[in-house]
């Protein structure tokens, strides 16, 4: 796969482009530049890990919406077995934004469910871009119920710019859909543990994100609107997003000193897309202790210590009426 | 000092402001559904909603707890609880002026007011939102309101009301606003183990991360007439969608037609058709 680069990435693209090009020559060559061609590739990786320690915000929301970064059914085929795919939320459709089923973590079932983004352009619509409609919140809903009834915990991976706004997710009850599973979460009876691997965008990504433990990987955004929705709000110009991702608290790192996360998931050096399997393994890593964490907890315990972080959420002070 | 006296001079001074940027003594004011010019303090005392047309205007908070509760044993809740600015969070202005221009502006400290009283005497517990105040929106302060006005509700084996009218989250508090949602859901959560009922009204406006969150979740769900009510703004849809929206998309009446909520209610019902659900859903027997 052919790494496809950023912006902020072009230094980088050209020690890589040189890289090709004397790998092409060292083919039909009677010198051997195997030894030059491994020192250009230290320092890209030098040069990768400079500029992956100096992201701002708004670079990071660039690598958490990058082309190439891992997506739910990524993570599934690298971390778990057994993946039985469940469909459709059995009133409307199945909705492809959100995938979900019934897999085994470490030989133990599980539920696993996401949002899904597609590669190309076909897929891509296909899975809408990531934002689900109703159907896909209630499918999700669905598969959680189904978990509880079970006793299997819940896994689910968040990567989603929004829930879609369009007509007929309105005409559907999005609203509905989304409170609907804020309300059932705080209460399902099985751990659920949630990974932002990507996009935790607003309200549609909170939506499978209530749990028992939070985490983020590395690049990852979370926020509650999109640094450019906030832009065109406050500053009535999207192009000012920077400035909205830098104020509004988007990054893993951010939130983790905010205390509204409980873990940084590292990747790998450039970032998750540059290596699935390693972004994977850590993800995995991540899970096994969050699940240890919460696996001792019986249902009213763990149900209890849900309410108590859920209602605990927000900063205020307080003081005497006027 | 007793519970009135503390409640009575703010409320006094609150009146007094909240009369002069929305309805001024003595000024005409034109319905902007039926374009009658109508004397401001007759549309006050017909609760903003127009004598002509039944055009429901916005209403302040505590004008609409004034007309929904009984006058005696109000108290307020919450109302120690004041926003602060966790991000330090700056646009073209700073979030901590846009406070303080707020507080001066509506004489609140943050966008919900929660009391407990009684309506015909059943007593429950109500939360308002002040849209006045930054739209409405919903920051930490208002989530915390909610959840002790909902606790309070627990405690006393109460029902509990909350009449919504806002933009949504507040972007100001980045991702601490968005857990509101999944904090006053939670608390409705809560409430309903209890076996306690929940009403939510939607006014207008009443949307993102508010209407995705709690606000749906009522035993029963009940609008104003024309409320806008959605998930996504309009103009955010018309954008995505590259369409024009239907008539009427997001009123009250479409949701109705949809299946999404039980009824429209006229605010000058509202006190009726509240007690009415309350004894029904709580099996008290009829007078």
């Amino acid at each position: 796969m052919k790494t496809t680069f950023l912006d902020f990435e072009q230094p980088i693209a050209e020690l890589e482009a040189k890289i090709e090009e004397l790998r092409y020559v060292q083919d039909d060559s009677a010198v051997d530049i195997s030894e030059e061609i491994e020192r250009l590739q230290q320092k890209s990786q030098a040069l990768t890990k400079d500029i992956y320690a100096k992201l701002t915000p708004w670079q990071i929301a660039q690598v958490a919406r990058h082309p190439q970064r891992p997506y739910t059914l990524d993570y599934i085929q690298h971390i778990f077995t057994d993946f039985e795919e469940l469909h459709g939320d059995r009133a409307f459709a199945d909705d492809h934004a959100i995938v979900g089923g019934l897999a085994r973590f470490n030989g133990r079932s599980v539920m696993v469910i996401g949002h899904q983004k597609g590669r190309d352009t076909k897929e891509k619509i296909f899975r809408n871009f990531g934002m689900p409609r109703p159907e896909g919140y209630r499918k999700a809903l669905r598969l959680m119920r189904l978990a509880e009834k079970f006793g299997i915990p819940v896994i689910t991976f968040v990567d989603t710019p929004g829930a879609y706004p369009g007509i007929d997710a309105e005409e559907r009850g999005q609203s509905e859909a989304i409170g609907r599973n804020l309300y059932v979460m705080a209460e399902l009876k099985v751990p659920i543990v949630c990974t932002v691997i990507g996009e935790g965008g607003s309200g549609g990504a909170l939506a499978i994100a209530v749990g028992d433990v939070t985490m983020m990987l590395q690049y990852a955004t979370y926020s509650v609107i999109s640094p450019e929705g906030c832009a065109s709000i406050l500053w009535k110009s999207a192009d000012r997003a920077a400035e909205a991702a830098e104020t509004m608290g988007i990054t893993a790192a951010r939130l983790k000193t905010l205390g509204l996360i409980d873990r940084i998931i590292n990747e790998p050096p450039g970032g998750a897309h540059r290596d699935h399997r390693a972004a994977a393994q850590a993800v995995k890593k991540a899970l096994q202790d969050a699940l240890r964490q919460v696996a001792d907890l019986a249902p009213p315990a763990l149900v209890e210590k849900r309410f108590e972080r859920l209602l605990g959420y927000g900063k205020f002070k307080e003081q005497p009426a006027a | 000092m007793s519970w009135l006296q503390k409640l009575l001079p703010p409320k006094i001074k609150r009146s007094e402001t909240g009369a002069r940027k929305s309805v001024p003594e003595g000024l005409w004011r034109k319905c902007p559904a039926c374009e009658a010019v109508l004397y401001g303090s007759d549309l006050e005392k017909n609760l903003s909603v127009c004598p002509k047309c039944g055009h429901h205007h916005r209403i302040r908070a505590r004008a609409r707890l004034d007309a929904l509760l009984d006058p005696e044993g109000r108290f307020e809740i919450g109302a120690e609880v004041y926003p602060v600015d966790p991000l330090k969070f700056k646009d073209s202005k700073r979030y901590a002026e846009r406070l303080n221009a707020a507080m001066e502006e509506t004489g609140e400290a943050d966008a919900l007011v929660v009391m407990q009283g009684a309506v015909k005497t059943l007593p429950l517990v109500a939360a308002v939102f002040e849209f006045e105040f930054l739209g409405g929106s919903m920051g930490s302060v208002v989530g915390e309101r909610f959840v002790r006005g909902v606790r309070s509700a627990i405690e006393q084996q109460l029902p509990f009301i909350c009449f919504t009218a806002t933009g949504g989250a507040r972007m100001q508090e980045g991702l601490f606003s968005l857990m509101q949602m999944a904090k006053t859901t939670a608390a409705i959560t809560q409430l309903s183990a209890h076996k306690l009922p929940f009403i939510s009204v939607l006014t207008d406006p009443t949307m993102g991360g508010v209407s995705a969150s709690f606000a749906f979740m009522g035993d029963v769900v009940i609008a104003e007439p024309g409320a806008l009510i959605g998930f996504a703004g309009p103009r955010v849809i018309e954008q995505t969608v590259r369409e024009k929206l239907p008539d009427g998309f997001q009123r009250a009446e479409f949701l109705l037609e949809k299946g999404a909520i039980d009824m429209i209610v006229d605010r000058r019902h509202m006190r009726d058709k509240l007690a009415a659900l309350l004894t029904l859903l709580t099996r008290v027997p009829a007078a």
